[in-house]
């Protein structure tokens, strides 16, 4: 196990930069997940990480060792790979042992090693079979098994999951999650879902554009996002956002419609600045008191709760609540927005305190 | 029902006529080469003579120089078939996996070799081959073969090399394995099918090239069988049943061979590797 440091790393494909500048540190034993769109650029940094790309500029160490010039069979990691890359050739076990077998370990401690690992994900009983007489989460599992047969320093995961579907990559969720407790190893993940990012997390890393975001626990980004890129990205159904201005004396968000939201407290903000409000859909209340009437405009029942589509404050309000609401389109229903559950973000998008 | 019946009877009678077609000229070779020289004019039309025999057969493995221009073709065809593909596989590995300064040019190069008709390099390759002492010999004629077959079996290998996933040999790497130990380990066993194929395609090329053979060696020393076939075309006659025998024979190593590496030809080794 190790840490890795990541020193104002830079990526050009020639004159097209990927990476302007990341910088990150990831303790011993914890699991860092970077979460962000196609393109964002974190495939990118955990490649680079991996020695599969090469460094333009920066610096990355792993357990306080340069590691820019090596190889990446020099670098002691493991990497679970999107397309799993399992060896066609290879039996299970031979996939899992290849490691192992380039170290010349020894015939007993392989045997040894993967069936433990076989044991651990369930594979006992497939070891002599080929990847292609396996099923999507077995040959996932495989991929893991490949990883987890010798202790790296630490373990990179490039979206394991985005081939599986849905029911069977909750699952492999839940595993990778029991795996690290189990094994406490230091692990790189990178994923496009936010879901994934929020429950595996110890720290999440949100990027854009080839820039870090927000670095943090899951609810603290949650909660309180830095800035608007974050607080869309993270959270399903997506944060609502309005247009408006901030108004200093009566501490008021002023919609585009007019409508005045209070926000209950002062905001570092100048008076009349132009503003973005944040307010998640769950913390919209719906029925009830509220500061303005709206009409429904769409039910979007999950069973789990209800999403309603509000027109209200000009713009489409998104609303979850966990009750069953029976709420016909063309109906009216009372708004409100708990002044202590917003978000207020400056013109450039930058949360304001 | 019944459209699907005489859809199906009309698919098969096309496959059928077209490979009467395409195996005609091979049923006319093996027909002739087994005619007696009496009966090849006097029974010219007829599908199948009223009389066979091995006579042809027996004449040109026992008293013609066949049996010396077949072991020169199947070591001239067999060493350049082996260079080529292993050439071929580092070089079409190269063009598939990495970035480098002058792989354009490169491969438009190697495209302009393919573009010259042969004739015109006839002469200059016999003036530089000449001073070498290379002409006349096997060896020379393995040195151009080699030349002209590189550039087409290295797209052709690379085009296999472009169908496996970059993610196995990145997966080995990580594994521990040298670039190198990667590409022998996992990507070259994934590619049988296609060295197979590529084996087998500058194989029956080398086997049945004419024009260099021609005017590369005078001597039946060094020559190889499609200018051993010449040799029954005399300046009065020509011994069509001695000549037609000695292509049935020259027909056998090719169809070995191919039934040889037809078993990688078919598979999809590569299946399985990722999601599929």
């Amino acid at each position: 196990m190790a840490s890795i440091d990541v020193t104002a790393i830079r990526k050009s494909y020639g004159s097209i930069a990927v990476l302007h500048g990341v910088d990150l540190t990831i303790r011993d034993g914890e699991f860092v997940v970077l979460v962000g769109p196609s393109g964002c650029g974190k495939s990118t940094l955990l490649r680079m990480i991996a020695g599969l790309e090469e460094i333009t500029a920066g610096e990355i160490q792993i357990g306080g060792v340069r590691v820019n010039e090596l190889q990446p069979k020099d670098r002691d990691i493991a990497m679970v790979f999107q397309s799993y890359a399992l060896y066609p050739h290879m039996t299970v076990a031979g996939n899992m042992s290849y490691s192992l077998r380039l170290r010349r370990a020894g015939k007993e401690l392989i045997v040894g090693k993967v069936s433990a690992a076989a044991a651990t994900l369930g594979l006992d009983t497939l070891l002599e079979r080929r990847p292609r007489a396996l099923s999507g989460g077995q040959r996932q599992r495989v991929a893991m098994g490949r990883a987890i047969v010798r202790a790296p320093k630490a373990f990179l995961f490039d979206e394991p999951l985005s081939n599986l579907d849905a029911r069977l990559r909750e699952q492999m969720r839940g595993e990778i999650k029991r795996l690290h407790q189990s094994l406490g190893a230091t692990s790189i993940y990178v994923t496009h879902d936010q879901i994934e990012a929020m429950t595996l997390a110890d720290r999440i890393v949100a990027m854009n554009a080839g820039l870090v975001q927000q670095v943090g626990a899951p609810l603290d980004l949650y909660d309180r996002p830095a800035n608007l890129f974050v607080a869309g990205f993270i959270g399903s159904p997506a944060m609502n956002m309005l247009g408006g201005t901030y108004r200093a004396a009566d501490t008021t968000f002023v919609a585009h419609d007019n409508s005045a939201i209070p926000l209950g407290r002062a905001y570092a903000c100048e008076d009349g600045a132009p503003a973005t409000l944040g307010i998640r859909p769950e913390h919209v209340a719906v029925g009830g008191g509220g500061i303005v009437s709206a009409p429904v405009d769409l039910v979007e029942p999950t069973g789990f709760g209800t999403i309603l589509h509000l027109r209200a404050f000009g713009t489409d309000l998104k609303a979850f609540t966990l009750e069953r609401k029976t709420a016909q389109v063309g109906e009216t229903t009372n708004v409100a927005v708990p002044p202590e559950r917003l978000h207020l973000f400056d013109v450039d998008g930058v949360r304001i305190a | 029902m019944r459209r699907f019946i005489i859809g199906t009877i009309a698919h098969r009678l096309a496959i059928f006529l077209y490979v009467v077609f395409a195996l005609f000229p091979l049923y006319w070779l093996l027909k002739v080469s087994v005619t007696p020289n009496d009966l090849l004019y006097s029974e010219g039309v007829r599908m199948w003579p009223s009389r066979t025999s091995f006579e042809h057969f027996t004449f040109v493995l026992e008293h013609s120089d066949f049996p010396k221009f077949f072991t020169n073709s199947v070591i001239v065809s067999a060493s350049t078939a082996f260079i080529v593909t292993i050439l071929a596989s580092l070089a079409g590995y190269a063009l598939s996996r990495f970035q480098f300064r002058g792989k354009y040019w490169i491969v438009v190069l190697m495209l302009l070799t393919q573009m010259f008709p042969l004739v015109m390099l006839v002469a200059p390759i016999f003036k530089m081959l000449s001073p070498l002492g290379l002409t006349n010999s096997l060896t020379g004629l393995i040195v151009v073969y080699v030349a002209f077959n590189v550039p087409f079996a290295t797209f052709l290998m690379q085009s296999f090399f472009d169908g496996i996933p970059k993610d196995l040999e990145e997966a080995a790497m990580i594994d521990g394995a040298t670039r190198f130990r990667a590409f022998r380990q996992i990507i070259l066993p994934l590619t049988l099918p296609g060295i197979a194929a590529t084996l087998g395609f500058v194989f029956t090329a080398a086997w049945s090239e004419l024009l260099f053979a021609l005017m590369l060696i005078s001597g039946a020393d060094a020559s190889t069988f499609p200018v051993g076939l010449l040799s029954f075309v005399s300046k009065f006659s020509v011994d069509f049943g001695q000549m037609m025998a000695a292509g049935v024979m020259a027909l056998i190593p090719a169809c070995l061979f191919f039934l040889l590496i037809q078993r990688f030809l078919v598979q999809g080794l590569t299946a399985g590797a990722v999601k599929g």
